[in-house]
C-alpha cells in the first residue's frame, strides 16, 4: 500500500542489473582481459587498498584509459535520457513525450551541422560536444519561448506544437547547410547515430550538468505525481503548477543538452525506458524517475557493449544497436505485461 | 444563525473573463459556516466558472473570502488548506491506487521537496475508513464503478481538512440510488465535521432537498438568492431557464420541481 516496500525492492533489482551490465562492458573486449585480473585492478585503484592485479601496463591502460571511461560514459548518457524522458512525460502528462520533443536532437544537429561543415577539420572535432550542448539547449529555448508567446497560461499542448515547429524548421536548415558540402555527409550522419567513445574529457565535461539536472528531477518525483491528476487539481491542492513545471522541464532539458554533448543523438532510450520501468515498478514517478535512470544506464552500456563486440573488430553505431535490440525488448515486455486498459 | 460571525466563505463583485468571453458579472454571495449553498442555473451560465474562481483556479476581479480573509493575500498553499475543490470529472490516472490519490489531498501540509508524514498518513487512513473504502485502499483508480470514483474523490477532498468544501456536480454521471448516497454522504459529513459545502447542482429538486441556500446564475449573473423555497419559484425558473414546470412542497416543506409537458395544442401553436 504505501510506496515505500515496492520502491526499494525496484532500486536494489535496478542496481544489480546496472552492477552486472557495467562488469559485462568491463569484461567484453578484443583484448581478453580476465575478469578476475579486472575486479584486482579495480581494487587497486580504491584509496588504501593496494593489490596487485598482473596485468601489463599495456592492458592497464587500456582499462582505464579506454574502457572504463566509455562503459561509464554509456551509463551515464543512458540515465541522462531516460530520465529527462520520464521528466517529459511527467510534464507533458503524455507517455508519447521523449527528451528531443523541444527541439533539443533539431538543435543540437544543426549546430555540429554547421562546425562540421564550415570549420571542419581538427578544430571542428574539438568544437563538436561544445556545439551540440548549446545547439540544444538554443532549440528547446526557442521552442519555449515561441510556446509562451504564442498561448497565454503557458498550456503543454502549445509547447508541444512550437517544439515540432521549431524541429521542422531547424531540420529544413541543417539539411540545407548539410547538401552545401556532401563529402561531410558521412561525419554528420554517423554522429547522429550516436557514440559514447569520448573518454574521460568528455565524461568530466558533462559531469556538473549531469549531477545537478539529475539532482532536480529526482527530488520532483513527489511534485509530478501531484501533477498527473491535473492541473486545476494541483493548483487547488496549493502547488504551484506552472512553476513545478518549469522547473523540471529546465532540468529535463539541461540532462538532454549534457548527454546530446557526449553521444550524438541516441535514440529510443529516453522513450522506452520509462515506460518498461513503469510497467515493472509502478506508476509513481518518486520510483519511475530513479528506476528509470539506473534502467537507461544499464540499458545504453549492454547496447555499447554489444555495438563493439558483434562485428569487431569493426564498431556498429550506438543508435542503430539501441533500435535494433530495444524495439523488440519493449514489444516483448509490453506482451508480458499486458494489461485491461481503462 | 448567528449573524455575527464572518461568512465562511463571500465574494464580492467577483468578474470573470474566459477568453475574451464575459462569463461571470458581479457575483457577490456568501455561505454562513456549516451551510450548504447550492449554486444552480442553466447550462453555460456560469457556475463551473464561478466555483473555479472560488478556488482561484481562473483569473477574476472583485474579492473572495474565506472566513473574513481575502484569498488573495493567502499563499497558495495557506489557502488550499482553507478551501478543497473537486471537479466535475477529475483527472485520475487509472494505474494510481485509491490510498495514493486520497494521500494527494495531504499536498498543501507538505513543503515544497518534502514528503508525506506519518500524521498525513494516519489522516488519510482514517478517512477512507469513514467513506467505506479501507478495503478499497490498494485498489487502481481504473478499476472503481462511478459511485466508488465520486467517493474516492471526495475522501481526497476530505484529506485536505479544509473547512470550505467546492463540489462541482458531485452527482455527474451517478444513477438515482448513488446521486442520494453521495449527497447524503456529503451532508453527514458536512454536520459531523461543521464544513461549509458550496456544490454546483443542476438537478432542481436535489438542490432544493439538500440545500440551505440557492444562488440562481444567469447568464453570468446572480438573479436571485436565499432558502430553496424562495428561489425555486415557478416564475423565475420559467424566466431563466425557459422551462415550464410546477414546484409543489415535498417532504419537509422543501420544493420538488416537476417538469411540465407543453400541451400538445400549444406545442402546435408554436410550431
Amino acid at each position: 500500500m504505501t510506496p515505500a516496500r515496492p520502491r526499494g525492492r525496484a532500486l536494489l533489482v535496478a542496481s544489480v542489473v546496472l552492477a552486472a551490465s557495467l562488469a559485462l562492458g568491463l569484461m567484453a573486449g578484443a583484448a581478453g582481459i580476465s575478469p578476475r585480473a579486472i575486479a584486482l585492478a579495480l581494487l587497486d585503484r580504491l584509496p588504501l587498498v593496494s593489490v596487485h592485479s598482473g596485468l601489463a601496463p599495456v592492458e592497464e591502460g587500456l582499462l582505464f584509459q579506454l574502457r572504463v571511461p566509455r562503459v561509464l560514459l554509456a551509463a551515464v548518457v543512458g540515465g541522462l535520457l531516460a530520465t529527462a524522458g520520464a521528466g517529459y512525460q511527467g510534464v507533458f502528462r503524455n507517455p508519447l513525450a521523449d527528451p528531443y520533443l523541444l527541439g533539443a536532437a533539431a538543435g543540437a544537429g544543426l549546430t555540429v551541422t554547421l562546425v562540421v561543415v564550415f570549420l571542419g577539420g581538427d578544430t571542428g572535432v574539438t568544437a563538436v560536444p561544445i556545439a551540440a550542448f548549446a545547439g540544444a539547449v538554443g532549440g528547446v529555448f526557442l521552442a519555449y519561448a515561441l510556446g509562451h508567446t504564442a498561448g497565454r497560461g503557458g498550456g503543454t499542448a502549445t509547447l508541444v506544437l512550437a517544439g515540432v515547429a521549431v524541429t521542422s524548421f531547424l531540420t529544413a536548415i541543417q539539411t540545407f547547410v548539410q547538401q552545401l558540402k556532401v563529402e561531410e555527409l558521412q561525419r554528420i550522419y554517423s554522429w547522429i547515430l550516436g557514440d559514447v567513445g569520448g573518454g574521460w574529457d568528455q565524461l568530466r565535461m558533462i559531469a556538473p550538468y549531469a549531477a545537478v539536472s539529475t539532482v532536480v528531477m529526482l527530488l520532483h518525483g513527489r511534485l509530478l505525481d501531484v501533477l498527473s491528476v491535473g492541473d486545476e487539481e494541483a493548483v487547488s491542492l496549493g502547488l504551484r503548477a506552472a512553476r513545478v513545471r518549469f522547473v523540471v522541464l529546465l532540468a529535463a532539458s539541461l540532462a538532454t543538452a549534457s548527454a546530446v554533448a557526449v553521444s550524438g543523438l541516441i535514440a529510443f532510450v529516453g522513450i522506452v525506458v520509462p515506460h518498461v520501468v513503469r510497467r515493472l515498478a509502478g506508476w509513481s514517478y518518486r520510483i519511475v524517475l530513479p528506476v528509470s535512470f539506473l534502467g537507461g544506464a544499464a540499458f545504453l552500456v549492454l547496447a555499447d557493449t554489444i555495438a563493439r563486440t558483434v562485428l569487431a573488430p569493426a564498431e556498429l553505431p550506438i543508435g542503430v544497436v539501441t533500435a535494433f535490440v530495444g524495439a523488440p525488448f519493449f514489444v516483448t515486455i509490453l506482451r508480458v505485461t499486458r494489461r485491461v486498459e481503462t | 444563525m448567528s449573524g455575527r460571525a464572518a461568512p465562511a466563505v463571500e465574494t464580492r463583485g467577483v468578474g470573470v473573463t474566459l477568453g475574451g468571453r464575459r462569463v461571470l458579472t458581479d457575483v457577490t454571495l456568501s455561505a454562513a459556516p456549516g451551510q450548504w449553498l447550492a449554486i444552480i442555473g442553466p447550462n453555460g451560465a456560469g457556475k463551473s466558472t464561478l466555483l473555479r474562481a472560488v478556488a482561484g483556479l481562473v483569473p477574476r476581479e472583485g474579492e473572495v473570502l474565506v472566513a473574513g480573509t481575502a484569498v488573495d493575500d493567502l499563499r497558495p498553499r495557506r489557502r488550499a488548506r482553507l478551501i478543497a475543490y473537486a471537479p466535475q470529472s477529475p483527472a485520475l490516472p487509472p494505474d494510481m491506487t485509491v490510498y495514493d490519490y486520497a494521500l494527494l489531498g495531504r499536498t498543501p501540509y507538505i513543503a515544497y521537496l518534502g514528503s508525506e508524514s506519518a500524521r498525513d498518513r494516519e489522516v488519510t487512513r482514517s478517512v477512507l475508513e469513514r467513506l467505506d473504502l479501507d478495503g478499497f485502499a490498494s485498489r487502481p483508480l481504473g478499476h472503481l464503478s462511478g459511485g466508488e470514483r465520486q467517493r474516492v474523490v471526495l475522501a481526497r477532498a476530505l484529506v485536505q481538512q479544509a473547512p470550505v468544501l467546492l463540489l462541482d456536480e458531485p452527482t455527474t454521471a451517478l444513477d438515482l440510488g448513488h446521486q442520494q448516497q453521495v449527497l447524503e454522504l456529503v451532508d453527514r459529513l458536512r454536520l459531523a465535521d461543521d464544513l461549509t459545502v458550496v456544490t454546483t447542482l443542476h438537478d432542481l429538486s436535489l438542490a432544493g432537498q439538500y440545500a440551505d441556500a440557492l444562488v440562481l446564475l444567469a447568464a453570468g449573473r446572480a438573479v436571485a438568492a436565499g432558502p430553496p423555497e424562495r428561489v425555486l419559484a415557478e416564475p423565475l425558473l420559467a424566466e431563466h431557464f425557459g422551462a415550464r414546470v410546477r414546484v409543489e412542497p415535498g417532504p419537509g416543506g422543501r420544493p420538488v420541481v416537476h417538469l411540465v409537458r407543453p400541451s400538445v395544442s400549444s406545442m402546435v401553436e408554436e410550431a
